[in-house]
């Protein structure tokens, strides 16, 4: 959460987002879930001004249509479209967890001891196995070609 | 506190946007199902001038863009103000960007909410 009173140093910066050390996968996630929504982002701006061409009429769309149908856009679609299922499911995963209802009940630490990594992990590859099927099916999709 | 505030509002973005970009992802691209429910009347490509032209007239799928449009800028902003200030920059900075990032926020709010209602009339 971001905070505009405090500020404290944030040593590794963007270098920790890959290389902080030996992070569980957890910690790789966050750095996924950080590119795909900048990725997402990215797109959404440019989509804005692609489609808004639609309010000028069939010249302004179709020539804009044929702008962005080179093949490499195609590639760049799908991309996104990972990026959405990727970031989407995290995303739930991450309000899950932030709002308490995926880390497990606080207990008594008796050994051996149980962190909410117990119910954390699972969900993560749950959430994994999900958007490999959905990547699986859209993957099916784009090789469509007429889409 | 205020921060708390946002950061709630980017999350519950975070859900309205699942639901409506997974809508939207499903009608332009599983074009042959919605074909049937008007969404596609042209049939072919879900990007089809004519296609185009019969959903940007439909009233539920401005509201849709608008408020998918609003939602995603609100989320998409908030997160990259928080991956700016999360590399530690100053007070001064972080208002600069902060107003700055609205004030993109609303251009491009602006632009696509003229486009959407604009094309309804076509
Ligand atoms: C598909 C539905 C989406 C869901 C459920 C979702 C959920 C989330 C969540 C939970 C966070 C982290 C918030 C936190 O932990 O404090 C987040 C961050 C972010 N999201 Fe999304 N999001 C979605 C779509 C989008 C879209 C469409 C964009 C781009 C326009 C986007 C861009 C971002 C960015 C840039 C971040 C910041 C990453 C970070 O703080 O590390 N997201 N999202």
């Amino acid at each position: 959460m971001a905070s505009s009173t405090k500020h404290y140093p944030n040593r590794l910066g963007i270098v920790g987002w890959l290389l902080g050390g030996r992070w569980g996968l957890e910690r790789y996630m966050y750095t996924l879930h950080r590119v795909t929504g900048l990725g997402i982002l990215f797109y959404f701006v440019l989509h804005i001004l692609v489609t808004s061409t639609r309010a000028l009429g069939a010249e302004w769309w179709e020539g804009a249509m044929v702008r962005v149908g080179h093949p490499i856009f195609k590639i760049g679609e799908f991309l996104v479209f990972a990026a959405f299922v990727i970031h989407g499911l995290n995303g739930i995963r991450l309000i899950a967890i932030e709002l308490g209802w995926a880390v497990g009940k606080a207990e008594e630490p008796v050994y051996p001891y149980r962190s909410s990594l117990h119910v954390q992990r699972p969900v993560l590859i749950g959430v994994m196995i999900v958007a490999a099927v959905f990547l699986a099916l859209g993957g099916w999709d784009f090789l469509q070609v007429t889409h | 506190m205020r921060e708390t505030k946002y950061w709630i509002w980017h999350l519950a973005a975070g859900v309205l946007i699942l639901f409506l970009l997974g809508l939207h992802m499903a009608i332009m691209h599983l074009d042959s199902l919605f074909g049937a429910w008007g969404l596609n009347p042209s049939g072919g490509e879900a990007i089809a001038w004519n296609n185009v032209v019969a959903r940007s007239r439909m009233a539920a799928m401005i509201v849709v863009y608008i408020a998918l449009l609003g939602a995603a800028l609100y989320h998409g902003f908030y997160g990259l103000r928080t991956i700016v200030f999360e590399l530690g920059i100053g007070p001064a900075l972080q208002k600069a960007v902060t107003v700055g990032l609205w004030t993109a926020g609303l251009c491009l709010f602006v632009l696509g909410a003229i486009a959407a209602i604009a094309a309804g009339r076509l």
